[in-house]
């Protein structure tokens, strides 16, 4: 449904994006990953049509003739965009009029996007007294009361709670299960884990992509988990062989090479030697250690 | 002795604004040297919690000591020996480095000498050798978080105050952002940052749930993934073909047992009462047992003290 070809966007001459090329198939959660200044919005911009690549393309296909595409996208911006001084449901009304929509279909559409985002008792609230878990969720329904094929989402998750997240998930994934494509653009790893495929940017590069499982499948390095109440732990590993130790609280992580059989043995020697008790255990990588070793030999290449 | 005190406890601290009570009852017990994670909605009281903390706002009743300091009455004090680096880093991006520190040295009232030697063991902190004349508007994200972390720590606090403090920097840098932290802790400082994000929670020793006022739960990462298992039950995964179909089949003919059910990309991801899962979800999928996490515990205390349905599991 979209295809970005070596998309390229320079801002003076600041590069956003220095070579981008992915598809996004029709009815997946496509997330766009990667830090502040990775190039997201840019990108997300480019899809909506509402901004052009320096060099390459960038097409969504929808609507078939292409001729009123913007009308089949919906666009969720990273700061909240619709009138605070109006009430939930002017806000759609506004809206449904923007679109063009009839009377009828409007208030029969209004009210099933509120019954979907658990606004429906909150009609008459003022946008501006909303919650932020609120707010964004009345954003999506205005931005979906054209029933677009397509909605383009900017880090909807940042700034808000765990619960109006996950709030905010299950309506996307309502959504796109009616049909919708969704893309999605987040700093956070656990929001990447949501996605049915992503890509990783990094100063406006792709460094990785894939289903969150595919990605995680490639990593060619084995992580133990050490979990002790010793404090230090990571310190006294230092001179245990690896290629990385971090720690996360009083859990310290392992990174060893893949074809190492016996790191597993070898580590629980080392901490007992130390005398540092510990529950060891090799877990699955997490997309996190994935990004941080794509994101360190990265920095050579930007 | 002064050692042996933990750097936050408080007991009963409660703040009134009008008839709201914005924190209602708050006991901490904060030992130095840990990682404190603050967690909460927004609204949720952490905010008028750190203000009491430092000082700067007076509890409507309880107490509590802060560095061995009495919140309510050495405010002054309390202030001149925490670090405060919140989300927005307050540099100035039209000075250099080197000058960024040196104004906030002097701001903590540190003299030449002391100021020298602690501008120059931020500086190799920060990892900013050989670029403290560079204007610190032209620094990228990561480092400049990592600047604003040594302008908050230069007069050596002994407690430091982070507001979600890696929200939006890279894997890389916010590993290495929280090494540092784990440095200081390890040095004897305490931290308590306070964040929406599970990710950053991950990297603390110890965790604060706060709710409507009140603190819901409290303990290490692990206890509280742990706790969630014994106090209401464990959490499964299963692939399926039509994910939010499946789920609202499950809501829909499950006697009950079924205390949160969510799709996890391609996957769908409940959390059962008790070790097993009831009969006839059992069958539906094919299920692995996986470990909580930090946001299955929160989402499930939260929701279970709003009082929403389905949060409790029958004996």
């Amino acid at each position: 449904m979209i295809s970005v070809r070596d998309a390229h966007k320079l801002y003076g001459n600041v590069r956003a994006l220095g070579g981008v090329s992915f598809d996004v198939e029709r009815g997946s959660v496509f997330g766009v990953v990667g830090p502040d200044g990775a190039g997201k919005t840019t990108l997300l911009r480019m899809i909506v049509g509402v901004l052009s690549p320096s060099s390459g393309t960038v097409d969504a296909r929808v609507g078939g003739d292409g001729s009123d595409s913007k009308r089949r996208i919906g666009y969720v911006a990273g700061r909240f965009s619709l009138y605070e001084d109006l009430s939930i449901l002017e806000n759609l009304a506004l809206f449904s009029r923007l679109y063009g929509m009839d009377a009828a279909r409007a208030a029969s559409r209004s009210r099933e996007l509120l019954e979907l985002t658990g606004l429906l008792p909150f009609g008459d609230r003022l946008a501006g007294r909303l919650s932020g878990g609120m707010k964004q969720k009345l954003a999506i329904a205005a931005a979906v009361l054209h029933e677009p094929e397509l909605l383009v989402l900017d880090e909807p998750g940042t700034g808000v709670d765990p619960v109006s997240r996950r709030d905010i998930w299950s309506v996307l994934y309502r959504l796109n299960r009616g049909g919708v494509t969704i893309v999605v653009s987040t700093p956070y790893m656990d929001e990447a884990e949501l996605c049915t495929r992503l890509v990783f940017l990094h100063k406006g590069r792709v460094l990785e992509s894939g289903t969150p499982d595919e990605i995680c499948d490639r990593f060619p390095h084995r992580i133990l988990r050490v979990r002790t109440d010793v404090p230090e732990t990571r310190r006294r590993l230092a001179d245990f062989p690896s290629l990385s130790v971090s720690s996360f609280g009083r859990t310290v992580r392992v990174v060893v090479d893949g074809a190492d059989a016996d790191a597993l043995p070898r580590l629980r020697e080392h901490l007992a030697r130390a005398g540092i008790a510990a529950d060891v255990d090799a877990v699955r990588p997490t997309l996190e250690d994935v990004f941080v070793l794509a994101a360190e030999s990265g920095r050579d290449v930007a | 002795m002064k050692d042996a005190e933990a750097a936050v406890s408080t007991v009963g601290l409660t703040r009134d604004f009008g008839s709201f009570r914005a924190v209602d009852g708050v006991n901490l017990d904060i030992p130095r040297g840990a990682i404190f994670g603050f967690l909460g909605p927004n609204g949720s009281g952490k905010t008028t919690t750190i203000r009491m903390l430092c000082g700067l706002l007076r509890p409507s009743s309880g107490s509590g000591r802060v560095v061995g300091c009495d919140i309510a009455r050495e405010g002054e004090a309390i202030r001149r020996r925490i670090g405060y680096m919140s989300q927005k880093f307050s540099l100035y991006d039209d000075l250099t480095v080197a000058e960024n520190l040196t104004f906030y040295a002097g701001m903590y009232g540190l003299a030449n000498a002391k100021r020298r030697e602690r501008v120059d063991a931020m500086i190799a902190l920060a990892d900013l050798r050989g670029r403290e004349r560079t204007l610190t508007g032209a620094l990228a994200g990561g480092v400049r978080q990592r600047l604003a972390l040594a302008c908050a720590i230069v007069h050596e606090p002994e407690m430091i105050f982070l507001d979600e403090p890696t929200s939006g920097v890279d894997p890389a840098a916010r590993r290495r952002f929280w090494e540092t932290i784990a440095d200081l802790a390890d040095g004897g400082a305490t931290i308590m940052a306070s964040t929406h994000f599970m990710d950053e929670a991950e990297h603390c020793t110890s965790l604060g749930l706060m709710y409507a006022g009140k603190m819901l739960i409290s303990g290490s990462p692990d206890a509280l993934k742990r706790e969630l298992t014994v106090a209401a039950g464990k959490i499964w995964q299963a692939r399926v073909p039509d994910s939010i179909g499946f789920l609202d089949r499950i809501r829909a003919f499950v006697s009950g047992g079924i205390l949160d059910a969510y799709i996890f990309g391609a996957s769908v991801r409940v959390l059962a009462c008790g070790a097993r899962l009831p009969a006839d979800v059992a069958g539906a999928a094919a299920w692995e047992e996986r470990e909580p996490t930090l946001e299955d515990v929160f989402v499930h205390h939260v929701r279970s003290s709003a009082g929403m349905e389905g949060q409790r599991c029958d004996a």
